[in-house]
């Protein structure tokens, strides 16, 4: 198991270091999409599976496929960047990362209690996902005690696809009226939008 | 059983490359990936969490962050889309209509 997480874990690493470092934007997608992937793998040792089904499908699958239609319908040329202000910019943002990640290992070693320090011990003796898999757990807490956070997170998709629709049309046909030449005079002829 | 901090460790950094990605890219999409990976990072210290407590409610969390995740996506990218339209650049420094 540690051998295969330690595979995972390099993986990860290595893959979102090249999803910020890369120059293409499709390949960067690309090496997203492989970080999701080994953070399925890991997510899978954890004894969570459903989380790690979920994972592939929804992020490796549906967000990322957005991602590259995106990038494809956008026709992006290489991201050049040059100049004395953009090394000087590179610089500050590797200096904050390495600040925000000394605070974390700073935090990291100074635990807060005994014991391991940084969770309380288990919650519950047994895992409840043990025997019955994890899907099933899932599915029962789901359904009883975060009914209504479920249920809320319906509306949340639905608000959001509604956004997607208005943001996208919107946009079409503001640039349709504004590339048509001059503003027409305005007038009873006018017709009214069709909202 | 995979150690609590190597996982804790892992997050942070995963996270700490998603935080210089924002900061060092100026391309919106590549920006758009890095808050990705950080949010990534996040579900990652929640599914260690409920795994070393024997909990199932880390992951029920991680499941709503995807839920919103992928609603954020959508409206991210379209606004993208939109600015593209608008300004024919991605560019987040060719965007400075704000900067007086």
């Amino acid at each position: 198991m540690i051998p295969l997480f330690l595979g995972f874990a390099a993986l990860l690493v290595a893959t979102s270091l090249l999803v910020i470092l890369h120059k293409n934007p499709v390949t960067s997608a690309l090496f997203l999409v492989l970080a999701f992937c080994s953070l399925a793998g890991i997510y899978l040792l954890l004894h969570a599976e459903f989380l790690g089904m979920v994972q592939i499908v929804v992020y490796a699958g549906a967000i990322m496929v957005l991602f590259l239609f995106v990038i494809m319908y956008l026709n992006l040329q290489h991201d050049v960047e040059t100049g004395v202000q953009i090394a000087v910019r590179r610089g500050i943002g590797w200096l904050a990362g390495a600040a925000v990640l000394l605070t974390g290992a700073t935090l990291f070693g100074v635990p807060a209690g005994g014991g391991s320090g940084w969770a309380l011990g288990p919650a519950n003796a047994v895992d409840p996902a043990a025997g019955a898999g994890n899907v099933r757990a899932i599915g029962r807490e789901l359904y009883s005690r975060y009914l209504f956070p479920f249920e809320l997170t319906s509306v949340l998709l639905l608000v959001a696809m509604v956004g997607v629709i208005v943001i996208a049309r919107g946009g079409a046909r503001r640039g349709g009226a504004r590339r048509g030449g001059p503003p027409p005079a305005a007038g009873p002829a006018d017709p009214p939008e069709d909202r | 059983m995979i150690p609590l901090s190597w996982l804790l460790a892992l997050s942070a950094v995963v996270f700490t490359i998603g935080v210089v990605g924002v900061l060092v890219r100026r391309n919106a999409l590549v920006i758009f990936m890095s808050v990705e990976l950080m949010l990534n990072a996040a579900n990652l210290t929640f599914v260690a969490f409920a795994n070393h407590m024997k909990s199932l409610d880390g992951q029920i969390f991680v499941f709503f962050v995807m839920t919103v995740a992928a609603a954020e996506v959508a409206i991210g990218l379209a606004i993208i889309v939109h600015l593209f339209r608008l300004r024919e650049t991605v560019f987040v420094d060719e965007i400075h209509l704000l900067k007086g």
